[in-house]
């Protein structure tokens, strides 16, 4: 039943050629035989109340009631996204919030409801999705199950590895900066960042909320659409949600696709060999597929990291100022003064990576620094957002690596922030261009660890995106691929 | 040494809208604690901020009554500080792009019309309230009820020089945003309140000096008071030689002093910045005109009309435009043929006192417009003195009866007719011989005795006119 994708595998579902039992029964076995070692959930529902619910589904496909597009899929969310449920914590991978159980659902949470999703669990992430490793969770370490010695990448670490080893069938992550495509392709999965305004991002825990966008994580760009066509939708909650038609998914004829491969993402020394080779060796399939592909100079690469940290930073140091302990989370007193229970409860709550991304929005927000680095970074971002818009008048696609490496060993990045800071050179274009990116495994790596080769699409053209990469994995087998340890 | 004041004001106005401006939670006043509220103006993870238009409507309605430029692409910013009251630990505000900019207003002080410049109005969310326990508990409370209810905040230029003209500009944006339902303008809930900057500098001086501000009048004494204040402690330090503080300070009404709250150094920086959440508020110029047609009469425009119409003075058509009710009550009064300036001292004398006693609103007096009217006719036709139109007058409101009832069944109706007054004053001159003899002889200030026995002998019925005349006919023969 992993082999058959979402629509099928719902579609029998309905006419009971399976049960939601027999799937769910499938996943929690998995749960049980990985979730143990690898740590991709938070919190999970008990197996007997997802038993019970994929019972009901099947009850009223029984009784020929209409049953909705996700009926019985388990899905996973990551806990940044709030959910109502007495078992499901909305934690945000900090210890702030170790107690915090949401008063409502998140739009995207509500939408899947709808749909008769199942809801098993919450996944694990960087600390309020602040990190490329999900090492900094304040609770656990996410493992990759190619390799559980090393990331999963991150911050939806937990939602990647939920795919990976098959026990979620769809999974919601975020991506700020890369960071649902990252851990797509550190666990060779296929994840989507929409477009910024397909989906509500009301009850989304804000990270930066000017590029924060939900988005799917699946097996394959197929079921990611399947998803993503489930949670997105103008939402009168979010202001920043857009109103725009999402239109059917199209067919595509690869042979009349441009794709553009920025010069500057060629560049020997930007990127391991593999990485290179993995999306040279997709170009190639591309081209025999009959497919136009062309470089050009995106001058502006060196802007990315430096943009992209100030906005996101800065918006940070405001979204979080509400953890405070005074009406929810952990509160811890200092001494009687209103401002050493600030002090105590954040100092406490927060890990190193949080405060350190704190500290340095709120100096690029201080008095007299303002022009210099949030006014001029916001400057600089819609001078890229136009440039990315030129370039995809000409060019259907833009072709690039996710991340300049494979999954690397847990710890082995810790020390140096910097580095994995800009590691994120690929990723950042999209959500700094509010463009839809698109996370799809190519060929792995010398060492069998997984790669992913990003393609970016026109703004709101998330189901023309996906229907190229769709396309591209019917030519293909890379996603297909499943870690070893599902087979032993 | 003279020195001269120069002092601006920033008035916040609590909107009269129905929700909250980013969620759909009652504005209400007075429910239990929290009862407002929901996740969105909690604050809690994850919630997002989506604006009230209405908020947007009255913004752009003040900002074309007081002569702003309404700015089409105007922004939300963020104001970040932690204080319990504020949940998200910033205040969504408007910063470097403000709804209305530029605007004036013309007030009138001693005779004088005076312009004040207008900076800017923004719109913004209010935040909560801490209650601090007392005696045993030493508990301190947040009722977040208030936290979401919209604000204009309405900030002048410093050009107001006298602390009579602060209060002239305050009364007259109260007036403004009363006539125009963009707020109940209630001082006592602090509904409109001001903070005043003040500063002083030498006569001729260009610069100005260092400020202080002076946060949450709530009422147009406070503001008047402060500022005298706050001018003579301010000229007391540099006539001793020091210099000023520019600090935050607040008004004890009973000691009727200022003194400091935080000086500039405990200045927070706000590290205001465009909130991501909400995108420009983006509005056409065909609805700001649409807006600007549905604007009713203002104060200036209705002051101006009433001089012409009614034949007001200035200062008396002044008071009655200050209020809409008691302008539009004046009106209906005016409008049945009747002297307008003995409706005018009805209205404002007379009622207003009553309303002054009472703490009622006009329309709560339970006097009629038809019968204020018919009561000044009453009087204009004589049959009944001023005298006993105010014993009437005192009846109508405790009874809410028609004039015409209560001077029938008490039979208070003036005597006007000479032959009975004249058979009347016959007897009085007959049984007092003494004083007609001193009358004769010319003492004639006794008439005024006769006066008042004919007054006693009808229970002040009497048309006085009538019986001063009649008298003098039959003592002069």
């Amino acid at each position: 039943m992993f082999d058959l994708s979402l629509e099928e595998l719902v579609q029998q579902i309905k006419s009971r050629q399976i049960t939601a039992q027999s799937v769910m029964t499938a996943v929690y076995k998995n749960i049980e035989s990985y979730e143990e070692q690898l740590k991709a959930y938070c919190t999970i529902i008990e197996k007997r109340r997802a038993m019970e619910l994929a019972a009901v589904v099947d009850a009223k496909a029984k009784n020929g009631e209409v049953l909705g597009k996700l009926a019985g899929i388990p899905v996973s969310i990551k806990d940044n996204i709030c959910i109502q449920d007495p078992q499901l914590k909305t934690k945000c991978g900090s210890k702030i919030l170790e107690n915090f159980y949401a008063p409502y659902n998140a739009t995207v949470v509500e939408k899947l409801i709808q749909e008769d999703a199942i809801i098993i669990g919450k996944t694990n992430l960087d600390e309020y999705a602040m990190g490329s490793s999900t090492e900094n969770s304040a609770f656990q370490i996410t493992k990759n199950p190619w390799d559980p010695e090393r990331v999963p990448g991150g911050s939806s670490g937990g939602a990647a590895v939920s795919i990976a080893a098959q026990m979620a069938l769809l999974a919601l992550g975020s991506d700020t900066g890369g960071s649902i495509r990252q851990p797509a392709a550190f666990c060779g999965v296929t994840g989507i960042k929409p477009t910024y305004g397909v989906v509500s991002r009301y009850g989304l825990v804000a990270y930066g909320s000017s590029l924060d966008q939900i988005g799917c994580l699946a097996k394959s760009a197929e079921d990611c659409e399947y998803g993503l066509r489930v949670i997105q939708g103008y939402d009168p909650h979010d202001s920043t949600s857009a109103q725009v038609e999402y239109g059917d998914a199209p067919s595509i004829d690869l042979s009349e696709q441009k794709f553009c491969i920025p010069q500057e993402y060629m560049d020997a020394d930007a990127a391991d060999d593999d990485v290179i080779s993995s999306m040279m060796e997709l170009i190639e399939t591309l081209k025999q597929a009959g497919a136009t592909v062309e470089e050009r100079s995106f001058p502006f690469t060196n802007l990315l990291i430096p943009t992209y940290y100030i906005l996101a930073f800065a918006e940070a140091s405001s979204n979080l100022g509400r953890f405070d302990g005074i009406r929810y989370g952990v509160r811890k007193e200092g001494d009687s003064t209103l401002e050493s229970l600030y002090k105590t409860s954040r100092s406490n709550g927060f890990g190193a990576e949080v405060k350190r991304r704190i500290m340095l929005g709120t100096f690029v927000l201080s008095a007299g620094y303002y022009d210099q680095y949030y006014g001029k970074a916001n400057k600089v971002r819609t001078f890229i957002e136009q440039e990315v818009e030129k370039i995809l008048a000409e060019f259907d696609c833009i072709i690039g690596p996710v991340s300049p490496f494979p999954a690397f060993k847990l710890g082995e990045k810790t020390e140096d922030p910097l580095s994995m800071y800009l590691a994120d050179v690929y990723s950042v274009l999209a959500n700094l261009a509010r463009i839809p990116a698109i996370s799809l495994p190519t060929k792995p790596s010398a060492s069998q660890l997984p790669i992913g080769t990003q393609l970016m699409g026109r703004k709101f053209q998330d189901s023309q995106l996906l229907a190229t990469a769709a396309a591209i994995q019917k030519i293909t087998s890379d996603h297909q691929q499943t870690p070893n340890m599902l087979h032993k | 040494m003279e020195f001269e004041p120069v002092i601006g004001l920033e008035i916040h106005a609590q909107m009269a809208t129905q929700s909250k401006i980013f969620c759909n939670c009652s504005t209400e006043f007075g429910k239990p604690p929290n009862a407002n509220t929901c996740p969105v103006c909690l604050g809690l993870p994850g919630v997002l901020p989506v604006l009230n238009k209405q908020v947007l409507e009255f913004a752009v309605r003040l900002g074309l009554a007081t002569n702003c430029t309404i700015r089409l692409d105007s922004q939300f910013a963020r104001k970040n500080y932690f204080y319990p009251d504020l949940p998200k630990a910033y205040q969504i505000s408007q910063f470097d792009r403000p709804i209305c900019e530029n605007g004036w207003l013309n007030v009138d002080v001693n005779g004088q019309t005076k312009k004040i410049g207008i900076t800017r109005i923004h719109m913004e969310e209010d935040a909560g309230k801490l209650i601090h326990g007392d005696g045993d508990d030493d508990c301190s409370y947040v009722d977040l009820n208030r936290a979401g209810v919209p604000l204009l905040e309405i900030v002048s230029e410093p050009d107001i020089r006298t602390p009579e003209e602060a209060k002239a500009y305050m009364e007259k944006i109260h007036s403004i945003v009363c006539y125009l339902g963009v707020s109940d303008g209630d001082m006592e809930k602090g509904n409109l309140r001001c903070d005043a900057n003040v500063s002083l500098r030498l006569a001729g001086q260009e610069e100005f000096g260092t400020r202080t501000e002076t946060k949450n009048l709530n009422s147009f004494r406070f503001i008047q008071q402060a500022i005298v204040y706050e001018i003579a402690r301010q000229k007391e330090e540099l006539l001793d030689g020091h210099e000023i503080v520019q600090e935050t300070r607040l008004w004890d009404s009973d000691k009727k002093i200022t003194y400091s709250m935080r000086s500039k150094e405990e200045a927070h920086d706000y590290r205001y910045f465009p909130d991501p959440d909400l995108p420009v508020a983006h509005i056409t110029q065909g609805w700001v005109d649409s807006i600007a047609e549905t604007l009713p009469e203002l104060p200036d425009a209705k002051r101006q009309r009433f001089i012409n119409q009614y034949g007001l003075r200035l200062e008396d058509a002044s008071v009655l435009v200050a209020e809409q009710s008691i302008a539009d009550y004046y009106e209906d009064v005016a409008a049945h043929q009747v002297n307008p300036k003995t409706v005018y001292n009805w209205v404002i004398m007379e009622m207003g006192r009553v309303m002054n006693e009472t703490r009622k609103r006009i329309g709560e007096l339970g006097i009629s417009t038809n019968h204020l009217a018919e009561l000044i006719g009453l009087i204009e036709d004589n049959s009944i003195s001023g005298k006993i139109a105010k014993a009437v007058f005192e009846e109508m409101l405790k009874n809410n009866q028609s004039p015409h009832v209560i001077v029938e069944a008490k039979g208070l109706k003036q005597i006007s007719d000479e032959g009975a007054l004249g058979q009347q004053i016959d007897e009085i001159l007959e049984s007092n011989p003494a004083q007609v003899e001193q009358y004769r002889a010319g003492k004639t200030k006794v008439i005024g005795f006769f006066v008042g026995q004919i007054m006693k002998a009808t229970k002040g019925q009497a048309h006085p006119q009538i019986v001063n005349q009649l008298l003098k006919q039959k003592l002069d023969l």
